[in-house]
């Protein structure tokens, strides 16, 4: 890994806004290609950390550097016209129209308008629809409006906040192929969300956010790891063969529709498995459930509570 | 410069998209054109120098339409578009922060300068086709208003840029233009005139009230305007005002400017330190 890889460096990030600590003593590094999701509730001090790594906001404490530069300095223009952004609960100028706005914006980066057209089939706005005045869009062409302007320019790295709410589940796809299309483009891409479930599959890293700080990092396996959540075990099976199973492994919890389920650490799942298998029951079905991303969010939050 | 021009365009288009520019101007021109041919009325039958009529009531009009119409347009700017969400989307664009605001600040003075440059025009031509005489010193007169109103817009616009950018609620930007108006239209020479009447001219001299006068606007721009030109201080009974009146129009049109300068650098300054 070299040092060229690096795309942000944050290191002793604070962020106080008069009383209130937004962000405090955060420390991360983003590298080119890769996806990044950061997970915290509302006001856990994603959307500030954003603000500050675009230098809308200057740091109270610490030091960040985007594609090299202070995003807050006279120099960082340069930077911007490398970086693309999806804030939170997007909004344009309602007189306008999509393609306008579309315009608009290029214009801004320096860009010439000719491929906006593709641009925005590309996220799925059709060309009538493009015609319209924004103010007559619906969220979830806002969002894909959005999304268009923050691929302006094949950007280095890019910032997307909260950028499926709202969203149905066919849409929702369309996003994250886009979203690693350009990650695999060697763009960094940093997700924030709190729709955990979705992430799964589509973030490289996790970063865990808490009241300003970061209470875990790493992929979902190394979190997976940390966080020792145990591992459920859903077994089909006929009633009379209960006896047999408990004796085998242990506790059993009754679920609805003649599921019961076994709870045991991760290290001890394939151990938990071979029992059950040789007690000869005659299993119907076996479905081994890993904890979500929303469980080990939850433990974070728990723990970070708990020091 | 080219950012600051593009938003400047955009903006101008927003206010063509929206009426504003047309319902200015429309605004402008029906008051221009009731003026230069009911407000003559007065006059009787004295046909010559109707123009110079229509300029001083026209300018005394202006004093208190055309800052409310700048405030109006320019509270909203700033904190209206933070509060959308649309400044932080455009601030993550390569452009500065001082672009962003004189750019804006241009596309609505090019609103203001359109609306009173084809509205009081509008005005001048109907007079003139409508078989007044218009001598040069008229017509100069007329463009001198026209011009020292556009300056006027612009610098109740600076001083609405400066309300939306003090301020982080929408609310109070819009109270804060309010009072500007109040203060500098109404408030201020009524304090004056107290002040005079109190005085008995004994420590206020005329030097100090000239000073005073330039320290507002809207009253440099009624200096200008009513004193500039002779034939319009003539009617506008203000001939022995100008004789007091040292400032040269020039020097009057300097000060507007200034009035414009001010605030957007202070505005400029404000906005660069905001944390959004």
């Amino acid at each position: 890994m070299t040092a060229t890889d690096t795309t942000i460096d944050v290191a002793g990030l604070t962020k106080r806004y008069g009383r209130q600590i937004a962000v405090r003593d955060v420390d991360l590094t983003l590298r080119a290609g890769e996806c990044v999701a950061m997970v915290g509730h509302n006001g856990a001090g994603k959307s500030s950390l954003i603000k500050l790594m675009l230098g809308l906001t200057t740091p109270t404490e610490g030091s960040l550097r985007v594609l090299g530069a202070d995003p807050s300095s006279a120099a960082a223009a340069e930077v911007r016209r490398r970086v693309g952004f999806l804030p939170e609960n997007v909004a344009f100028h309602p007189a306008m129209t999509g393609r306008e706005c579309l315009d608009f914006y290029a214009r801004l980066k320096g860009l010439a308008r000719a491929g906006n057209d593709a641009l925005l089939e590309r996220v799925g706005l059709e060309p009538a629809a493009a015609k319209r005045r924004v103010g007559t869009y619906s969220k979830g062409m806002r969002q894909r409006l959005g999304l268009a302007q923050a691929l302006l320019g094949d950007p280095r790295v890019l910032f997307l906040d909260e950028p499926t709410t709202g969203l149905d589940p066919a849409l929702r796809q369309g996003f994250y192929d886009i979203v690693r299309e350009r990650r695999d483009g060697g763009a960094t891409v940093l997700l924030c969300s709190h729709a955990l479930t979705e992430l799964e599959g589509q973030a490289d890293r996790v970063v865990v956010m808490n009241r300003g700080r970061k209470v875990a990092e790493g992929s979902l396996s190394t979190l997976r790891t940390l966080a020792r959540l145990p591992v459920r075990i859903r077994l089909t099976v006929a009633e009379e063969a209960y006896g047999a199973l408990a004796a085998a492994a242990g506790g059993l919890t009754r679920l609805p529709g003649g599921v019961v389920e076994l709870v045991c650490a991760n290290d001890d799942k394939v151990d938990v498995v071979r029992r059950v298998t040789c007690t000869g029951v005659a299993l119907t079905d076996i479905d081994i459930v890993q904890p979500s991303l929303d469980d080990m969010y939850a433990h974070f939050l728990r723990q970070d509570a708990a020091e | 410069m080219h950012s600051m021009l593009i938003i400047a365009g955009k903006e101008l288009r927003e206010s063509l998209r929206n009426r504003w520019v047309v319902a200015t101007t429309l605004l402008m021109a029906a008051l221009a054109l009731t003026l230069a041919f009911l407000g003559a009325a007065p006059t009787g039958t004295v046909g010559v120098g109707r123009l110079e009529v229509t300029i001083v009531s026209l300018s005394s009009l202006t004093i208190f339409l055309l800052p409310l119409i700048a405030l109006l347009l320019s509270f909203d700017a700033v904190v209206g578009e933070i509060d959308r969400g649309t400044m932080t989307l455009l601030l993550s664009y390569p452009v500065a922060r001082w672009q962003v605001l004189l750019g804006k600040f241009l596309g609505h003075a090019t609103v203001i300068a359109i609306a009173t440059t084809v509205g009081y025009g509008a005005a001048g031509l109907a007079l003139r086709l409508s078989g007044t005489e218009i001598d040069a010193e008229g017509w100069r007169a007329l463009g001198g208003m026209i011009g020292s109103s556009v300056l006027l817009g612009a610098a109740f616009t600076a001083l609405g840029y400066l309300a939306s950018t003090a301020v982080r609620d929408r609310g109070t930007a819009a109270g804060l233009a309010v009072a500007i108006w109040l203060l500098f239209v109404l408030l201020y020479d009524m304090g004056l005139l107290g002040l005079l009447v109190a005085d008995g001219g004994r420590t206020v001299t005329a030097e100090v009230v000239n000073w005073l006068l330039l320290a507002n606007p809207a009253d440099t721009y009624r200096l200008f305007n009513l004193t500039g030109f002779q034939n319009v201080s003539l009617y506008a009974g203000t001939a022995g005002l100008a004789a007091q009146v040292q400032v040269p129009p020039a020097a009057l049109l300097a000060v507007l400017a200034a009035w414009v300068a001010g605030p957007l650098a202070l505005a400029s300054f404000l906005f660069s330190r905001r944390q959004i």
